[in-house]
């Protein structure tokens, strides 16, 4: 019945209250919402709770999403934000991270154990400071392009490019300390 | 080595796992029911009682049951039911002032629900809202909008903490790619409730707008010192009771009326329709998302919901007045439109005496809901219109923002009037002041001799007025009734809505209580009923138009489908038929194809054809002939009144021409079998040239609603 219906439209009918509009928006973006936590978090158990602290609190949100922008680009921009929330909490409460979370704990656990003992995407993501982590994630993703990865992370499109010309460049060094 | 960057996407295709499936499905569940919740009551995570504890216990079960009862499928049973419950409160009236909360077997509590709601969080939600109050000291939440876009350097935003009264973040340009927060104060006891736009300015010259996202207790009256205007979004969720049922909903519906040859039936007759239910159910499903049933559509109650400004009657023109246009047809060149406009007189108003008119708004947080507060200020401009010039206004707002927010106005000071309109905002916890005792007080201040006052209490069903007790409330507005004021209720929303209060508070207060699910029941309840201006002027009416084959090969009525007459039954004054309303306009619209045009669908009869010309008996300039009856209200016999139709009759107005962009709308939605290339754009621009002044946004609205509708349909 909604099969055609966009995103916006059923966003903006779920943040005026219709509650079939809101399960089947968020049934419809919520494995991309989960790819993108993993890509935000480095682990499955980190990301699962990120998505989930998304979904709980997303009703609320939603109920001031105006349609300003695409919902997808809302929704990620919600995303980063909650991975954000999450990794400094998790540093308040002094907690060691999971996965890159944070990437003090990490670099320290790097020293600690052997670099073999991590995957080569998870020593480039450690290896990387967080916005170039957050822009890593987003357009290392499905169907983002730098435009909308910038509205994400609320930076121009140019940032983005930069950052992107910057990670790969740190990978290129990275790749030849490897080679040394 | 290849690009880096392929490298790095192609490790995360590798290492991205699937979601956990039955985390899946229990996150979407428990967001479900988090959004349903969230929609009851937006403060259910502030677990404040402020309200009297056994504030309404039967009342509140009664509202319940009326609430069961509505969620089963068909208009008729919310009907009954609500018949229902108005007989059965008033059995219940006296055991009400004899100390209500005591009555076993009823002792729901609203508040207590919402307690024990929120005792039902899991510890994650609970987190998740100390979450939301940890954010507001700093950045993360922000959803910003820099109005200039400088490519390099990004925002360093430090957080000023907010208190309850002030919130000033700051925003500084800072160094490029080096975007920092400085750690935010972990604690703090601010409390969580509604929710916050602000508009600040930044340290530059430019000019930044700030939405946040955090959830603060402040309450914005609408305005910033920048003057940003922030109010809810005003779509109107019209049939709130089609979104949330099982579709199990039948429409009367005919098949689309063909296209007819004039020649071989050459009359078409029908009622006139005034009603305008399925322009609801059409916007009802686009909001919520689908195209409406091709069933649910009728055209000509789409063409009819729309006020449009015809030509009204004289004093001595009879009950209405018929208006033709014939105007090209947007979706084919090779016919025209044969526009029949009725406008129905409207009587003298003025002969009412003044009315002074309280208006006690309910600006708690649950108002903020599309189809309370905002659909309460479409409803309040709706009837502004129909107020006399020496009529007085006046808004007194509680629960969220108190106090008088309107100081009595003149009707016709409407600038005043809506200004103070729109800053209403939905919002904040504030307990209730002597909203009502205020109210009341300002009713009194205006009443003078001879004029009629009112208070309007508009609320969700917190009825926090500043009296706790209900027995005290209801003598209170008793009292008040005795001494000249009377008390309306009005109900937003559901799912929060205390029908039987209403009700009680209502008939104490010698007024009605209404409930208002859709602009048309505000319309209804604001404007015919408050001004006393519906009544029918005219019964009966019925159509007939008489087509020249001479000059009129074919035709087709848009829509009226279920209103078809039979030709004999024009004259038959036992038929009934539909009723014209003081003020009421309607609007009928025949595609037509002259004699000779190439649209002409059907070919000539091979022997037959010979015979035709023989049957006119004079040739006419004429295109049609127009015949009308009614009856005067109460009366038995119909009156007559005939209008021959000419090719160069009328001029387009944008009235016709937003008339006709519905009524291609309409065929758009049902099938399409006549409007060939003509699509979805074309109907929006045609609209778009057809909304006139459109004082109350209907048509806009519309325009809207055709967007979603082709957006829908790509």
């Amino acid at each position: 019945m909604r099969m055609r219906t966009g995103d916006t439209e059923l966003a903006l009918a779920a943040s005026g209250g219709d509650r079939e509009a809101f399960a089947s928006l968020l049934g419809r973006h919520y494995d991309r919402l989960f790819r993108l936590c993993f890509r935000l978090t480095g682990r499955q158990a980190e990301a699962e709770d990120l998505t989930q602290d998304i979904c709980l609190a997303l009703p609320t949100k939603l109920m001031r999403f105006r349609g300003e922008a695409r919902f997808s680009t809302w929704l990620y921009r919600v995303a980063v934000n909650a991975s954000h929330d999450r990794r400094r909490r998790a540093a308040t409460r002094a907690r060691a991270a999971d996965g890159w979370g944070d990437w003090e704990v990490n670099r320290r656990a790097t020293n600690d154990e052997t670099a073999a003992g991590l995957s080569w995407l998870q020593q480039a993501m450690t290896a990387l400071p967080q916005d170039l982590r957050d822009t890593a994630a987003l357009t290392m993703g499905e169907e983002m392009t730098h435009a909308q990865a910038a509205e994400v992370l609320e930076v121009s499109e140019g940032t983005v490019s930069w950052r992107l010309s910057e990670i790969r460049k740190r990978l290129k060094e990275m790749h030849e300390r490897e080679m040394q | 080595m290849t690009d880096p960057l392929d490298h790095l996407k192609h490790a995360f295709e590798q290492a991205t796992p699937a979601p956990d499936a039955a985390r899946k499905q229990a996150n979407l569940a428990r967001a479900e029911e988090i959004f349903t919740r969230t929609q009851g009551s937006p403060d259910a995570a502030r677990p404040i009682p402020d309200r009297p504890k056994k504030r309404a216990g039967l009342i509140t079960g009664v509202g319940q049951m009326l609430s069961t009862l509505t969620r089963y499928p068909g208009r008729a049973a919310l009907t009954a039911s609500t018949a229902l419950v108005a007989v059965g409160l008033v059995a219940f009236m006296p055991m009400l002032r004899q100390g209500s909360p005591g009555v076993p077997g009823f002792t729901a509590d609203e508040t207590g629900t919402v307690i024990s709601q929120d005792r039902s969080l899991t510890d994650r939600e609970r987190s998740q809202v100390e979450t939301d109050a940890a954010r507001r000291d700093g950045y993360e939440e922000t959803e910003m909008v820099l109005a200039e876009e400088a490519p390099a350097p990004e925002p360093i935003i430090e957080p000023t903490r907010p208190s309850l009264v002030q919130v000033q973040p700051k925003v500084v340009l800072g160094s490029p790619n080096n975007r920092s927060v400085q750690p935010a104060p972990a604690t703090g006891g601010v409390e969580i409730s509604g929710s916050a736009e602000m508009g600040i300015l930044g340290s530059t010259d430019d000019r930044v707008e700030f939405h946040s996202d955090v959830d603060v207790t402040f309450t914005m009256s609408g305005e910033s010192e920048e003057g940003l205007v922030f109010s809810s979004p005003s779509e109107i969720f019209d049939d709130a009771l089609t979104a949330d049922e099982p579709n199990t909903e039948e429409f009367a519906n005919e098949e689309p009326n063909p296209v007819k040859i004039a020649i071989e039936e050459p009359v078409s007759t029908f009622s006139i329709d005034v009603d305008t239910a399925s322009y609801s159910v059409v916007r009802s499903s686009l909001m919520n998302g689908y195209l409406p049933d091709p069933h649910a559509v009728r055209i000509e109650e789409m063409v009819n919901y729309f006020p449009y400004d015809y030509a009204a009657p004289g004093r001595d023109d009879g009950p209405f007045k018929p208006t033709v246009t014939i105007s090209p047809t947007p979706w084919n060149q090779g016919t025209r439109l044969m526009h029949i406009a009725l406008q129905g007189q409207m009587p003298a108003v003025e002969d009412r005496p003044a009315l002074n008119l309280v208006f006690l708004i309910d600006t708690s947080g649950s108002m903020g809901q599309t189809n309370k507060l905002p659909l309460l200020k479409q409803s309040f401009r709706l009837m502004l219109g129909q107020l006399n010039p020496q009529d007085e206004v006046s808004i007194v707002t509680y629960a969220g923002s108190a106090g008088r927010v309107l100081d009595p106005t003149p009707a016709s000071d409407r600038a005043t009037i809506l200004a103070a309109l729109d800053r209403l905002d939905a919002g904040g916890s504030t307990a209730g002041q002597a909203g009502l005792q205020q109210a009341y007080a300002t009713a009194e201040s205006m009443a003078e001799d001879g004029e009629v006052t009112r208070v309007i209490l508009a609320t969700d069903g917190d009825f926090n007025v500043g009296i706790h007790n209900p027995e005290e409330l209801e003598e209170f507005i008793a009292k008040k009734r005795d001494s000249g004021t009377y008390l309306s209720v009005l109900g937003f929303g559901r799912g929060n809505l205390d029908d039987a209060t209403m009700q009680a508070l209502a008939q104490n207060g010698n007024g009605t209580a209404a409930y208002i699910d859709t602009l048309s029941e505000a319309q209804k309840v604001l404007v015919d009923q408050l001004t006393g201006a519906l009544f029918p002027i005219a019964n009966d009416v019925k159509i007939q138009v008489e087509f020249n084959p001479a000059q009129i090969a074919e035709y087709r009525l848009i829509g009226y489908e279920t209103r078809a007459l039979a030709r004999e039954d024009f004259n038959n004054d036992k038929v009934d038929a539909g009723e014209i309303g003081a003020g009421h306009s309607v609007t009928a619209i025949y595609e037509i194809t002259p004699v000779g045009s190439p649209a002409v669908l059907n070919d000539p009869l091979r022997y037959t054809a010979g015979t035709s010309d023989a049957q006119t008996t004079e040739p006419s300039d004429e295109l049609a002939f127009l015949r009308l009856r009614y009856k005067d209200p109460g009366a038995e016999t119909s009156q007559l009144i005939e209008l021959p139709i000419t090719a160069s009759m009328g001029e387009s107005t944008p009235d016709t021409v937003f008339a006709s962009a519905i009524a291609g709308f309409g065929q758009l939605l049902k099938d399409g079998n006549y409007t060939g290339e003509w699509g979805w754009a074309e109907a929006i621009a045609l609209a778009e040239t057809g909304t006139g002044d459109d004082p109350f946004g209907y048509r806009r609205e519309a325009v809207t609603m055709m967007r979603l509708a082709q957006s829908l349909s790509e």
